[in-house]
C-alpha cells in the first residue's frame, strides 16, 4: 500500500476554502506538541493564543484594532497576488504613509478644519503609492524582480523614519526621546465609531472589502488582473498590458498600505521608533490565508489579529516567549503554502499488487 | 513471419473521472506490420498508446507481447520489452547538441564515442541524415524529429509508436520519413502509426484500427479503402466537404501590410523582414511554411501583440493600426486566433464565458464603463457553443476541461461570431479531427462569403490548397510573392518551404570537421 498524488480534473473549490481552516487547525496541534516539548503547558498556551481573545469580550477591541491595518494592507496585496506580482514591501509603504500624514500634521499644527484629516489620508496614500511605484519602474524598465526591490525599500524607509524622528521632526518638548510631537485634536479620528467600541480602521476595512470585492468580481480591471496572473501571453492577446498591471497593482497596494499607516498613526497619535510593527509583512500572510479573496482576507485578518493579541495573553499567563505569535504566524504561512497541494491534487491510497489485470471476461 | 502477433490487446479498458476513454479495445499488430490507429480527437488513441508505453495502467483487460501476457508498469519497462515511441511534441534541449540530447534520453550510461558510433550506424542503416554534433537550435523541425526517431531506434525496438509524426514536415520530408519507416518494417519492426491524415495512411499502412468514442468501430486494410471511406468510419457519418463556390474576389482591400519588419523577440524567435501583402474582402489568403519560420511572430505582429514601427504599416479598411494594441485593432474589426490554444488563445483556468470576455468584450458589448456584463458574456458563450457544436457542459466549464479539438472550435467560433472585417488565424485545424476540421473550414468560407478578409497561416498544405485563393510561403521570416492557388504545384511550394533546410545533409560533413 502506498500514497499517491493524483492530479484533479479541476482545482477543488471545497479544498480552496477548507485548506486555510485545516491549516489553522494543523498549527494548533503542532503548537501543542512544540510547547509541550519545550516544557510549557502546550494545550493551555494554544488555548490562550487562539481562544482567549475570542471568548474574552475585553480583548475584542484589541483584536479589532490589530485586524484593521492587516485587512486594509492585505486588500491591496490581493490584487498583486492574483496577477502574480508580489509586493513584499508593504511595510515600507505603510511607513511612508505615516510619514506623509505626519508631514501634513506638522504643516497644519496650528490650524483647525475638517479638511486636515482627509488631506492627511490623501497625502499618506499618495506617498505609499509613489513608494511602491519605484519597484514598478525597476520591474517594467529594467526587469528587476519586484520581490527583491520592494523588500529592500522597506529598509530604506526604516532609515528615513529613524532619521526624521531623531532629527528634523523630533519633539522639542520630548526630553530628547526619539519621537515626534503629538498630533492635535483636528488631526485625529475618534478612537471608536459612535461609541460602539469599533475602531474607525475596521469600518474602513469593511468598506474596503466590499469595494475590492466589486473590483475583483465585476470589473474589466479585476478580470485583466486574473488574466495576467493565469496566462500572461493570453492576457496580452486579449489586449491587456502587463506593464500597466504591474504599475496598477503595485501602486494600489502601496496606497492601501499608506492608508493603513495613516490610520495607525491616528491611533498611536505620534511617530516613534516602535511604530513599524511588521503589519506590512503579516498582511502578506493574511492575503494568502484569505485566498486573495476580499471576504477571505477580512476573515484571515481577524484570525491573524487574534494570534497577535493571544500571543500577548499567552506570554503573561503561560510565560511563553514574546516571539510566540510570530512563530505561529510563520507556521501558518508554511501550512497554507504546503496545503495548496490539496487544491490541485488528491491523495490516493493504492494497493500495489496488480489490481484486476489479467482478468478475462 | 510468425503467426504470433507482436502486440495484442484484449478488451483493454481505461476510465478517467467522468469519461470511459477506452472501452474493451482489442487490437493486434503483426511483426513487420505498419498498423494505423485512427480516430477523432478524444476517441481514445492517446490513452491506448500511453498504456502500451507504460505511462498509464489499464483498469482491465490484458496486454500480450509476443503471445505472453505482460504488465507494463512504466516507460522503462516498455523500452526493455522493445517498445519505442516518438512523441508528437519533442523533448529536446535547445542549447545542447544532438548527441547530448540522445544521451539524456537513454536509460543507461554510454560513452560519448561509443554513442556517436552507434548513432551513425543506425542513421546509415535507415537513411537518416543528421550530424550528431549540431546544436538543436540550428535544426529544422524535420531534423528534430529525426533525433527522436534515432533515439527510439538505438534501443532496437520491435514496435515503434509514431504519434502524428507528419504534422510538422514538408511534403519532401514526409516522403523521406515513409522510406525510413518502410525499411524498418521490412527489418521486422512493427509500427503503430497514429495520424489524422487519411491519405498518408492509405499510402503507408497495411492495416488500420479505427476508434470512435473509446471503442473499436472497424478494422480495415487501408489499401482497399479510400481516405473518404475511412474518414466516414472515423466520425460515424458522412463527411461534408467544405463547399467553396467559384468566387471572384473583387472586394475592396480590407487588410494591407506594407514593409513590416520585426526584430527577434527572443533568442529562439525569428525576425520578420519586409513583409508586404494585401487581402481583399471575400478573399482567403494562405501563408504556408514549416513551423518556426516566423509564423508566430507574424501572427503576433498582425494581431497587435507586437507594434509595428509605423502606424501606417498595417491598415484595416484603410485605417492605420500599426501602433495600436490588440484591443484597438479588434475595435476596428481585426480579430485573430493564435496557434497555441491553451495559454494564448484561451486561458485554461478560466470558464468559457470568461474566455469570451477575453477577446469579445468590446465588440459584443460585455463591458460598460469598465464593468463586465456577465449575463451577456454567458449568452454569447452559449451561442458559440451551440453554433459550433462544442462538446462541453456549458459556458461555466473551464477551458482546460475541453479536448483540444473542442477548445479549438470554441476559440474559432468566438472570433468568427464577432463578425470581424479581417480574421487572421494560425493552424486553424491543428490536432482537430476531420469532422471538426471540415466544420471550421466551412465557417471560414462562410465568413469570407460575407465579405471579410481572411488570412490562414498553416503548415498543412492540403488545408491551404483547399481553402485559399492565393498563397505565400514564409521562410526564415521572409514572405514569398503571393500566387493564385491554381498556378502553383505542391512540389514548388515544398521547395519554397524547404528554403534553407532543403539540404541539411550536405552541410553536416563540414560542420563536423570543425
Amino acid at each position: 500500500m502506498r500514497l499517491r498524488l493524483e492530479k484533479r480534473l479541476e482545482p477543488s473549490r471545497t479544498m480552496l476554502v477548507m485548506t486555510p481552516v485545516l491549516s489553522v487547525i494543523a498549527i494548533m496541534i503542532l503548537g501543542i506538541i512544540i510547547f509541550d516539548g519545550l516544557g510549557y503547558d502546550g494545550p493551555q498556551a494554544v488555548w490562550e493564543l487562539f481562544f482567549t481573545p475570542v471568548l474574552d469580550v475585553y480583548k475584542w477591541r484589541d483584536v479589532a484594532s490589530k485586524a484593521a491595518p492587516l485587512i486594509i494592507i492585505a486588500l491591496g496585496l490581493l490584487l498583486g497576488n492574483q496577477a502574480k506580482i508580489w509586493n513584499i514591501g508593504a511595510e515600507g509603504q505603510y511607513i511612508l504613509g505615516a510619514i506623509g500624514a505626519a508631514g501634513v500634521a506638522f504643516a497644519t499644527q496650528s490650524m483647525t478644519g475638517f479638511w486636515i484629516i482627509p488631506l492627511m489620508i490623501i497625502v499618506g496614500m499618495v506617498l505609499g503609492a509613489i513608494y511602491a511605484a519605484v519597484p514598478a519602474v525597476l520591474r517594467t524598465r529594467y526587469g528587476v524582480s519586484e520581490v527583491l526591490s520592494s523588500l529592500m525599500f522597506v529598509y530604506v524607509s526604516l532609515q528615513l523614519l529613524s532619521y526624521l524622528i531623531t532629527g528634523p521632526w523630533k519633539d522639542p518638548d520630548g526630553h530628547n526621546f526619539p519621537q515626534t510631537a503629538q498630533l492635535t485634536e483636528a488631526q485625529l479620528l475618534p478612537h471608536e465609531v459612535w461609541d460602539s467600541g469599533i475602531p474607525p480602521g475596521l469600518v474602513v476595512a469593511l468598506f474596503g472589502s466590499i469595494i475590492f470585492f466589486i473590483i475583483v468580481s465585476r470589473t474589466v480591471f479585476g478580470f485583466s488582473i486574473r488574466a495576467i496572473g493565469e496566462a500572461p501571453h493570453a492576457a496580452r492577446y486579449g489586449g491587456f498590458s502587463s506593464n500597466g498591471i504591474v504599475w496598477a497593482t503595485l501602486m494600489i497596494s502601496g496606497a492601501m498600505a499608506g492608508l493603513a499607516g495613516v490610520l495607525e498613526l491616528m491611533q498611536l497619535t505620534r511617530l516613534n521608533l516602535g511604530y513599524p510593527s511588521g503589519y506590512g509583512f503579516t498582511a502578506i500572510i493574511v492575503s494568502l490565508l484569505g485566498r486573495s479573496h476580499p471576504v477571505g482576507v477580512f476573515i484571515a485578518g481577524i484570525v491573524l489579529a487574534i494570534t497577535y493579541v493571544g500571543g500577548q495573553v499567552a506570554q503573561t499567563v503561560v510565560h511563553v516567549p514574546n516571539a510566540t505569535a510570530g512563530l505561529f504566524q510563520a507556521l501558518l504561512l508554511f501550512a497554507i503554502l504546503a496545503s495548496d497541494l490539496l487544491v490541485r491534487y488528491r491523495i490516493r491510497i493504492s494497493v500495489s499488487s496488480s489490481t484486476n489485470m489479467g482478468q478475462r471476461s | 513471419m510468425s503467426a504470433t502477433p507482436r502486440l495484442e490487446l484484449i478488451d483493454v479498458s481505461k476510465r478517467f473521472p467522468g469519461v470511459l476513454a477506452n472501452d474493451r479495445v482489442s487490437l493486434s499488430v503483426k511483426p513487420g506490420e505498419i498498423h494505423a490507429l485512427l480516430g477523432e480527437n478524444g476517441a481514445g488513441k492517446s490513452t491506448l498508446v500511453k498504456m502500451i508505453y507504460g505511462i498509464q495502467a489499464p483498469d482491465s483487460g490484458s496486454i500480450l507481447w509476443e503471445g505472453e501476457e505482460v504488465r507494463i508498469a512504466h516507460p522503462r519497462a516498455a523500452r526493455r520489452l522493445g517498445v519505442g515511441m516518438v512523441f508528437q511534441h519533442f523533448s529536446l534541449f535547445e542549447a545542447m547538441d544532438v548527441l547530448e540530447n540522445i544521451a539524456l534520453g537513454l536509460d543507461g550510461a554510454v560513452s560519448r564515442k561509443q554513442l556517436d558510433a552507434e548513432i551513425r550506424l543506425v542513421m546509415e542503416k535507415y537513411g537518416l541524415k543528421l550530424d550528431p554534433r549540431r546544436q538543436i537550435s540550428t535544426l529544422s523541425v524535420g531534423e528534430r524529429q529525426r533525433i527522436e526517431i534515432v533515439r527510439a531506434l538505438l534501443l532496437n525496438p520491435r514496435l515503434l509508436i509514431m504519434d502524428e509524426p507528419t504534422s510538422v514536415l514538408t511534403p519532401q520530408e514526409v516522403q523521406d520519413l515513409f522510406k525510413t519507416l518502410r525499411r524498418l518494417a521490412s527489418d521486422g519492426c512493427s509500427i503503430l502509426y497514429i495520424s489524422h491524415k487519411l491519405h498518408e495512411i492509405v499510402e503507408l499502412c497495411e492495416r488500420a484500427t479505427i476508434l470512435r468514442g473509446g471503442k473499436v468501430v472497424a478494422t480495415c486494410d487501408p489499401r482497399q479503402e479510400t481516405a473518404r471511406s475511412m474518414g466516414e468510419m472515423m466520425i460515424g457519418s458522412d463527411l461534408r466537404d467544405p463547399a467553396r463556390g467559384q468566387v471572384s474576389v473583387e472586394g475592396p482591400v480590407r487588410l494591407s501590410v506594407r514593409d513590416l519588419s520585426l526584430q527577434k523577440p527572443d533568442d529562439f524567435g525569428v525576425a520578420l523582414e519586409h513583409i508586404s501583402f494585401q487581402v481583399k474582402g471575400g478573399e482567403i489568403f494562405g501563408i504556408a511554411g514549416v513551423a518556426g519560420n516566423g509564423q508566430n511572430e507574424l501572427l503576433e505582429a498582425l494581431c497587435g501583440e507586437h507594434s509595428a514601427d509605423l502606424h501606417t504599416t498595417i491598415q484595416v479598411d484603410g485605417a492605420p493600426v500599426g501602433r495600436s494594441g490588440p484591443a484597438g485593432r479588434r475595435k476596428l474589426g481585426l480579430c485573430s486566433v493564435p496557434e497555441e490554444r491553451n495559454g494564448h488563445a484561451a486561458i485554461g483556468a478560466f470558464s468559457l464565458s470568461d474566455n469570451a470576455i477575453l477577446t469579445a468584450r468590446s465588440r459584443m458589448g460585455f463591458e460598460n464603463q469598465g464593468f463586465i456584463h456577465k449575463a451577456a458574456a454567458d449568452e454569447f458563450a452559449a451561442n458559440v457553443i451551440k453554433t459550433f457544436a462544442v462538446k462541453t457542459l456549458g459556458p461555466e466549464a473551464l477551458a482546460n476541461s475541453l479536448s483540444g479539438g473542442n477548445l479549438q472550435k470554441y476559440v474559432m467560433g468566438r472570433e468568427i461570431m464577432q463578425s470581424p472585417g479581417v480574421l487572421v488565424v494560425s493552424q486553424p485545424t491543428w490536432g482537430v479531427d476531420a469532422g471538426s476540421a471540415a466544420f471550421i473550414h466551412q465557417a471560414l468560407i462562410d465568413l469570407a462569403a460575407q465579405g471579410s478578409a481572411i488570412v490562414v497561416i498553416s503548415q498543412d498544405l492540403d488545408e491551404l490548397l483547399r481553402l485559399c485563393d492565393r498563397l505565400s510561403v514564409i521562410n526564415l521570416g521572409k514572405l514569398s510573392t503571393p500566387r493564385p492557388v491554381g498556378d502553383v504545384s505542391v512540389q514548388e511550394l515544398g521547395l519554397l518551404m524547404g528554403g534553407s533546410h532543403a539540404t541539411p545533409a550536405n552541410s553536416a560533413g563540414g560542420i563536423h570537421a570543425a
